[in-house]
């Protein structure tokens, strides 16, 4: 297999072949946690350091594990940097942890994680592994801000409302109020505004990439998909 | 992709799109009457505002879309959507929660599925819903009926309170507005109150609330007529009823004290015109003669759970969205044998 260079891998994880958009792999907390920019932002970086970390050590192993048990390894390994992460975010950022709750532990079952270690960590050197994982990893954080950022703004009228959860008391005063005196449109902050707003994303970023095609016809590329969802 | 369901022929006397969509209409035009009888000018209000609202984002949408703008139009099916969204509404509904509903009916669960004919949940029933879990405390603005009311609204001033959202004058949302019946048993039996010390309140007549149910023999005759014509198929609103009949009775009987009885919750609430207009929407509802049955009676009797043990005072809506989901299951199993064909499991 030829190696892909860094530029695609990089276009891949974040556009191609996002992991919130194109993939629609991580729908659960995707869909779950995204009720505001703050929470989505958390989940994201959490999931960028454990896709990241666990794309490095599945590359660094690769060469020794067999793959009869390369699933059980690979999900030992996610489970241990996830542990790792909630209870460093238990410790530093308590109250944004008890907002994201469960999603965080459940960061093992994602389906991204896993699909990224098996399709590509433990086919490629660990520095490809390593671009990969963060590039994916900042793909799906910037799918849950803009989706929180919407559903926050159409849901409540403010943007970045409780961002002292993450970044301490300065952050304070971050929260913008766009609309004063917004009565708040409960929807987008129910289950079915994710969904809805999880499909408006879709459709924006397929309008783009068809006008971005009609404005170059090029050589056809056949892109497949990496991984199809499992969970 | 390929369904491998039947469609059966729906009707067999009318002709096209339009002319279904415009009997249903003229059937909708008695009960409508009465409602605006029965709860003032607020309805028409919102019932012009809603229709207005619904053509315009229609031809904006079919713009869009690049699709021709007149056949689809006039095919009346946007004017039906937004009229069934408007009496589900209350009367004084302020201007900018029609718009938001239509919208949710007519773009979202419409035309982004596709236009009529491909939308899989019922479009008016989606924008109620959106408005009814959005805004509660709005959606539940209810006037009471014109013999029980203390303060006539006149036309100006239904006007003026729609579209600046409070009422004006020494008038309070709290004077106009009553409990409708349904929500008056949900509050009483939270109460421990039984059901025949509720209906000591004047809100109730002799099955449903006072005036509510004359409302609903009017929408129930025009739903006679849509039957007649055969414009809708009679096995929905009759298995829908049944449905309710056949769950409501047995807890009536063992414990009329907390269980309504099955006429009061026939005649109360959005059973009727469910029944007549929204369960047999075309598009969305099952096709087979089985599965119709199915689907009838799945709504009857889900709206009664959800009135009884759900938390909001009536439930079609939801049971219509729920069972909209299930008919491509249901017309799948209930496929009816080509005559020669052999029998078979599904």
């Amino acid at each position: 297999m030829s190696e892909p260079s860094l530029r695609k891998i990089t276009q891949d994880g974040l556009w191609t072949n996002n992991a919130g958009l194109v993939q629609l792999l991580g729908l659960c907390p995707l869909l779950a946690v995204t009720s505001s920019v703050i929470n989505g932002l958390g989940l994201g970086i959490a999931s960028t350091i454990t896709v990241t970390t666990s794309n490095i050590l599945v590359s660094l192993i690769r060469h020794y594990v067999r793959p009869e048990v390369r699933v059980p390894v690979f999900v030992l390994i996610i489970a241990s940097i996830v542990t790792a992460i909630e209870l460093s975010m238990h410790a530093w950022f308590h109250d944004l942890y008890l907002i994201l709750g469960i999603f965080i532990p459940l960061i093992v079952t994602n389906c991204v994680i896993l699909g990224r270690a098996e399709a590509f960590a433990s086919k490629h050197d660990v520095g490809r592994a390593a671009l990969d994982g963060l590039m994916i990893g900042f793909g799906f954080t910037l799918v849950l801000v803009v989706l929180g950022g919407m559903r926050e703004l159409v849901g409540n009228g403010t943007l970045l409302s409780q961002a002292h959860l993450m970044f301490g008391d300065i952050a304070k005063d971050w929260t913008l109020t766009l609309i004063e005196d917004y009565r708040g449109f409960l929807v987008a902050i129910l289950p079915p505004g994710a969904f809805i707003g999880l499909g408006l994303l879709i459709a924006i970023k397929n309008v783009i990439d068809k006008k971005l095609e009609q404005r170059q016809p090029q050589v056809i590329k056949i892109e497949t998909p990496a991984v199809t969802d499992g969970a | 992709m390929q369904f491998k369901t039947t469609s059966s022929p729906y009707i067999s006397s009318a002709g096209d799109v339009g002319s279904v969509m415009r009997q249903v209409l003229y059937a909708l035009v008695p009960g409508t009457l009465a409602t605006i009888w029965y709860f003032g000018w607020g309805v028409l209000i919102i019932l012009i505002m809603a229709i207005l609202f619904a053509v315009s984002l229609e031809a904006i949408m079919l713009k869009l879309r690049g699709r021709p703008i007149k056949p689809f139009i006039t095919d009346y099916s946007a004017v039906l959507t937004a009229w069934l969204l408007a009496l589900a509404l209350p009367p004084l509904a302020p201007w900018w929660m029609v718009l938001i509903g239509v919208f949710f009916a007519i773009v979202v669960a419409k035309q982004l599925y596709g236009g009529l004919g491909y939308n899989p949940f019922n479009p008016a029933m989606i924008g109620y819903v959106v408005l009814l879990i959005s805004f509660p405390l709005e959606m539940t603005n209810w006037l009471p009926p014109r013999m029980l009311a203390e303060h006539q609204l006149g036309f100006m001033e239904s006007l003026g309170i729609i579209f600046s959202g409070t009422p004006t004058g020494n008038l309070t949302w709290d004077a106009l507005t009553m409990a409708t019946p349904l929500d008056e048993v949900k509050t009483g039996l939270s109460l421990d109150r039984t059901i025949s010390e509720i209906r000591q309140s004047p809100l109730f007549g002799d099955f449903g609330g006072q005036g509510w149910e004359w409302v609903r023999n009017w929408f129930a005759l025009g739903g006679f007529w849509l039957i007649y014509k055969k414009v809708i198929d009679w096995r929905i609103p009759v298995s829908l009823i049944l449905g309710i009949v056949i769950i409501s009775t047995p807890f009536f009987i063992l414990n009329p004290d907390s269980y309504g009885s099955p006429a009061f919750h026939i005649f109360s609430g959005a059973v009727i015109v469910g029944a007549f207009y929204i369960a047999t929407d075309p598009v969305s509802a099952s096709t087979t003669p089985m599965g119709r049955w199915i689907y009838g009676a799945g709504i009857g009797i889900l709206t009664y759970i959800i009135r009884s043990w759900g938390g909001y005072p009536d439930g079609l809506a939801f049971a219509v969205l729920l069972m909209n989901m299930a008919a491509p299951m249901i017309d799948y199993y209930t496929k009816p044998r080509v005559f020669g064909q052999r029998r078979q499991g599904p």
